[in-house]
């Protein structure tokens, strides 16, 4: 019977924690289909009277919030294949290859992961000038080009290759880019997608160095976009839910589509670590 | 043996050439810079530069603003990172206990607010604290309780923020913690409960002390995440009111890119490194004393 | 393969994406205006370019809330625009870096330009050291809005004219219970005890802008004076961020009188309700006695060139364009910004509303604000202290000591650099 109680307020307390949790993101959805004021009604509306796509509307044709996605888009894809494959280059080199100094190097690397990006920040900003990048993808692009997270985490994984295939290839007369791509790649599919999907999101939601190196709207990535609309659009509370929910929904989306993928990555990133 | 080396040597390039030029050399610039007085006149004219040691740390020490900043940085961490820690371990817990159903969907839903863009999800809190319209005193309205002005009294709005990245965080933490309670073999618990221990002693005696290694990560991982706190505020409150929501990382941005007051924003940022450096080293000893 | 593909399909959109290209034997200008005016002035942009065929113009629009560091980033990049508006107190800052060009050449020789059409404490804010960084583009400056049916029950139907009856009035309204509260002065704007401490003689800096002078009586004077007001319960210590909705308040009677600018005037003809309408306006800020003037600050923008651009020609027609009476006016009907030039005052809607006869008188006796790089952070540090002060946490003695002390931090280097251009000269 008590068995009974406790499962029943088990699940009790998971569905009140799931509610509270979803309800912000709920209440931007909701809001972001009404008409212009009916967020701030009393008594409050949960769901639009009326819905409308009116907030939408705006933001594309006025605001052109279009050109915004189209930045993210290609920030956060640049950085995935770039990190992805120099991440895999060099997480293959640390774990399979024979060189010297390796564990001296690869430690140095390690330290990288206490270092707060914004230590280098200002440096980085005046390197981009001496390279005429600020204000270009390129900008956005290149400081995160490679990760000591991404090479960290592939490392672990290819660690677990076993040596005998590799050797096998080589015996065989196979280059060691060969290897690399023919056998290591295919094998570190998980880790690829892992970290891929990682690298993607976060590139995504990045948003200081963004707010710092692209200066003008055709560049701004959804973030900087979104926050620069909220200083202006400080009362139009349904316009700036429909700006988040653009901002927001790819990377849920996907994330729901991929998230074996990306829990996977902060187990092995803790676990093993 | 050799080809290898020279392999090995292709296959790193791409990754240490980007590290060091646009990583590691930043870093150690950003040290230079902090002991010059680089500003807006250096811009101007590059003459205009002199090298200071280490005044920009003791104007540092010596202003207000920068241990407000300072306070700030470590109330929002030193609450909302144990907040976050206490959530997760609940909720792991709980999505972990044997009798609980749809372990998946409950997973995906906590973790939700993990992917969601940072910018966005403040906006969407700037407006469910708002002391009128917003959900939230909506919602104590009906309850009958107080509706303060969250983001508005400088008492409430740092702590308004910490519910936000507890919202936001707890989740990734709970993975964490999901992972690190699978891993206690299942044999322990019958064991102590063959001592005739109950769910407390259990949890007291078994799971936190085989938790501990997974403590020390989540800590250290929390830790540096929320010293660097800077979006939140720069959405919602702009450090305001009464500065009381300004952190370290806001700080640098203003001094650094707003008033181009580079020296003395490289300073800030050196001084947040060395405090991230002392926490992870802090966590690292009592761990080890334990 | 495919993979490689990928790629090389991703490093063409990269490269087709970060520049645009334009059409040919078309000269292409960025010009990046800030908030609304960027808005309004890509309407305004076809008639230019139907007149000047040959010049293409690409229209920024940048958020006031982040204009400042936008345009110090990208100057700072090499990234800035041939030609921009700017707030007229950056202009300082950004001529410290050696940003903009000197636009004295092309004034003299304009046909349509003349300095004399324009205020000259606004056209004052453009000039540094002997140089114009910019032209007036539109004017902004502080008076008093006021409840003219409160005002008038309390016996001040024109607004109270001095710093006494500005502090009569208030306590009549109290103690009436006419409004919850008199005034409303904003704790995060600087702009209400700056334009105090000039109207009581206060130069904020020493006259050669090394030093603060925030100690002397009179800063320190009307700065203790308008803590006072809070002090008395006169006006709410409230900021921006914890105001729901100002017209809303100020018609319910929450408070009765306002210090702010021009755009108000359109915002409150917007929103205020109809039986309203005839019940407010404005007049000069309180001078501080019947025997002085009232002066209030010059704000506005200016439009300048940055000295990196290429197509400066280009960005001076713009200019030119831009600054023409009728264009002012025009500029003025859209966005409420009141026109740089004293000929396009004669416009039939300025004429016609009668809130803006107090801004033309005031704008004959503005004063420029102290033309350092760092006043914007000075700036910071009066509302910053004037918060503290109002919500009681420090005095007033002590919040004008510390500005002085932050004043004299902030501008060590320029006194450094100031005597070493002595010492070589």
């Amino acid at each position: 019977m008590t068995r009974r109680v406790d499962t029943i307020v088990l699940h009790g307390v998971l569905i009140a924690g799931g509610l509270i949790t979803l309800f912000p993101l709920f209440w931007m959805l909701s809001a972001s289909f009404m008409t212009s004021g009916e967020a701030t009604t009393f008594p409050p509306h949960f769901l639009p009277h009326h819905g409308t796509l009116a907030q939408y509307r705006e933001l594309f044709l006025r605001l052109n919030i279009g050109r915004a996605f189209l930045s993210s888009a290609i920030v956060a894809i640049a950085v995935t294949i770039f990190s992805v494959l120099f991440g895999s280059m060099a997480g293959y080199a640390f774990a399979k290859l024979r060189f010297g100094g390796k564990q001296r190097i690869f430690g140095l690397l390690l330290i990288a992961l206490v270092i707060p990006p914004q230590v280098g920040m200002l440096p980085l900003f005046l390197l981009m000038k001496t390279f005429g990048l600020v204000n270009s993808y390129w900008g956005a692009i290149i400081p995160s080009m490679v990760t000591v997270f991404g090479i960290f985490l592939i490392r672990q994984f290819m660690l677990s290759v076993p040596d005998d295939l590799l050797e096998a290839a080589r015996l065989d007369g196979a280059s060691e880019w060969r290897i690399y791509w023919t056998i290591v790649l295919p094998l570190a599919r998980p880790i690829l997608a892992t970290l891929a999907t990682f690298m993607f999101m976060s590139t995504w939601n990045d948003f200081m160095w963004p707010l710092i190196i692209l200066s003008d709207q055709t560049h701004y990535t959804l973030p900087v976009a979104l926050a620069n609309l909220s200083g202006e659009h400080v009362l139009d509370v349904e316009l700036m839910m429909a700006g988040s929910v653009v901002t927001v929904l790819p990377v849920l989306l996907l994330f729901i589509a991929l998230q074996r993928f990306y829990i996977a990555g902060i187990m092995q990133g803790s676990v093993k670590g | 043996m050799k080809s290898e080396r020279r392999a090995a040597l292709l296959f790193l390039a791409p990754a240490l050439v980007l590290l060091t030029v646009f990583f590691f050399a930043p870093v150690v610039a950003g040290f230079a810079l902090s002991l010059t007085d680089f500003d807006l006149y250096t811009i101007g004219d590059p003459h205009n530069i002199r090298l200071v040691g280490f005044d920009n740390y003791r104007e540092l020490i010596g202003s207000s603003i920068f241990w407000t900043s300072f306070v700030n940085t470590m109330y929002f961490a030193l609450v909302g990172g144990p907040l976050t820690v206490a959530v997760s371990l609940a909720a792991a817990l709980l999505i972990n206990a044997k009798a609980a159903r749809f372990k998946a969907l409950f997973r995906t839903v906590y973790f939700a607010p993990v992917v969601t863009t940072l910018v966005a999800v403040s906006i969407v809190f700037k407006y469910i604290y708002h002391p009128r319209f917003g959900m939230l005193n909506r919602a104590l309205d009906t309850l009958g309780l107080p509706q303060p002005d969250w983001l508005g009294n400088p008492k409430l709005a740092m702590l308004a923020i910490i519910i936000l990245a507890v919202w936001k965080g707890f989740g990734y933490t709970m993975i964490i913690f999901v992972a690190g309670l699978q891993q206690i073999p299942e044999e322990l618990y019958e064991a102590a409960r063959l001592d005739g221990a109950g769910a407390w002693k259990q949890f007291r005696h078994v799971t936190l002390p085989l938790l501990a290694p997974t403590f020390l990560f989540v800590g250290i991982v929390v830790a540096i995440g929320q010293l660097q706190i800077f979006a939140e505020p720069y959405v919602m409150t702009r450090g305001g009111p009464l500065n009381k929501t300004v952190t370290m990382v806001m700080l640098m941005y203003e001094q650094g890119f707003k008033f181009w007051k580079m020296g003395y924003a490289a300073a800030v940022a050196f001084v947040l490194f060395l405090v991230i450096g002392a926490a992870t080293l802090v966590q690292l000893k009592m761990q080890e004393k334990r | 393969m495919t993979r490689l593909r990928w790629l090389a399909i991703a490093l063409l959109v990269l490269s087709c994406g970060t520049r645009d290209r334009g059409r040919a034997g078309v000269e292409r200008i960025e010009f990046w205006g800030l908030g609304r005016e960027g808005e309004v002035v890509a309407e305004m942009i076809p008639d230019f370019e139907k007149r000047h065929p040959e010049i293409d113009v690409v229209v920024q629009q940048i958020p006031w809330t982040a204009a400042h560091e936008k345009l110090l980033t990208a100057h700072v990049g090499n990234a800035s625009p041939d030609v921009a508006q700017m707030g007229n107190t950056w202009i300082p800052e950004f001529a410290a870096m050696n940003a903009l060009d000197d636009l004295n050449p092309f004034v003299a020789q304009s046909k349509t330009l003349d300095a004399r059409d324009y205020f000259p404490g606004i056209w004052a804010t453009n000039v540094v050291g002997g140089a114009l960084y910019g032209v007036p583009w539109y004017v902004d400056t502080r008076v008093l809005f006021y409840r003219s049916d409160i005002l008038a029950a309390v016996g001040y139907p024109n607004g109270p004219r001095t710093w006494a009856e500005f502090a009569e009035a208030s306590r009549r309204i109290l103690a009436e219970k006419r409004c919850r509260f008199a005034i409303l002065m904003p704790t995060n704007e600087w702009e209400p005890p700056v334009v105090l401490a000039m109207s009581n003689g206060s130069t904020l800096l020493t006259p050669d802008g090394t030093r603060g002078a925030f100690r002397q009586p009179q800063f320190a004077n009307a700065f203790a004076y308008y803590i006072d007001l809070f002090h008395r319960g006169y006006a709410p210590s409230v900021s921006n961020a914890q105001i729901a909705n100002l017209y809303q308040q100020f018609a319910q009677g929450e408070f009765a009188m306002y210090i702010t600018g021009p755009w108000n005037v359109g915002e409150f003809r917007r929103r205020l309700p109809a039986d309203m309408q005839d019940k407010w306006a404005t007049a000069p800020v309180p001078a501080r006695d019947a025997q002085t003037p009232s002066v209030s600050m010059a704000g506005g923008s200016s439009l300048v060139v940055f000295r990196a651009s290429l197509h400066k020609e280009a960005a001076r027609k713009l200019i030119e364009f831009l600054s023409e009476p009728a264009q002012q006016v025009r500029f003025f009907e859209v966005t409420g910004d009141l026109p740089a030039r004293r000929s396009a005052w004669t416009a039939p809607a300025l004429v016609a509303e009668p809130r803006f006869p107090a801004f033309r008188t005031q704008l004959e006796s503005v004063r420029p604000l102290p033309q350092v790089p760092e006043w914007e952070q000075i700036a910071t540090a009066i509302y910053d202290r004037g918060e503290a002060a109002a919500r009681g946490t420090t005095s007033v003695a002590a919040a004008v000591a510390e500005l002085d002390h932050r004043a004299d931090l902030l501008l060590e280097k320029r006194r450094w650099i100031v005597s070493r251009k002595r010492g070589r000269s």
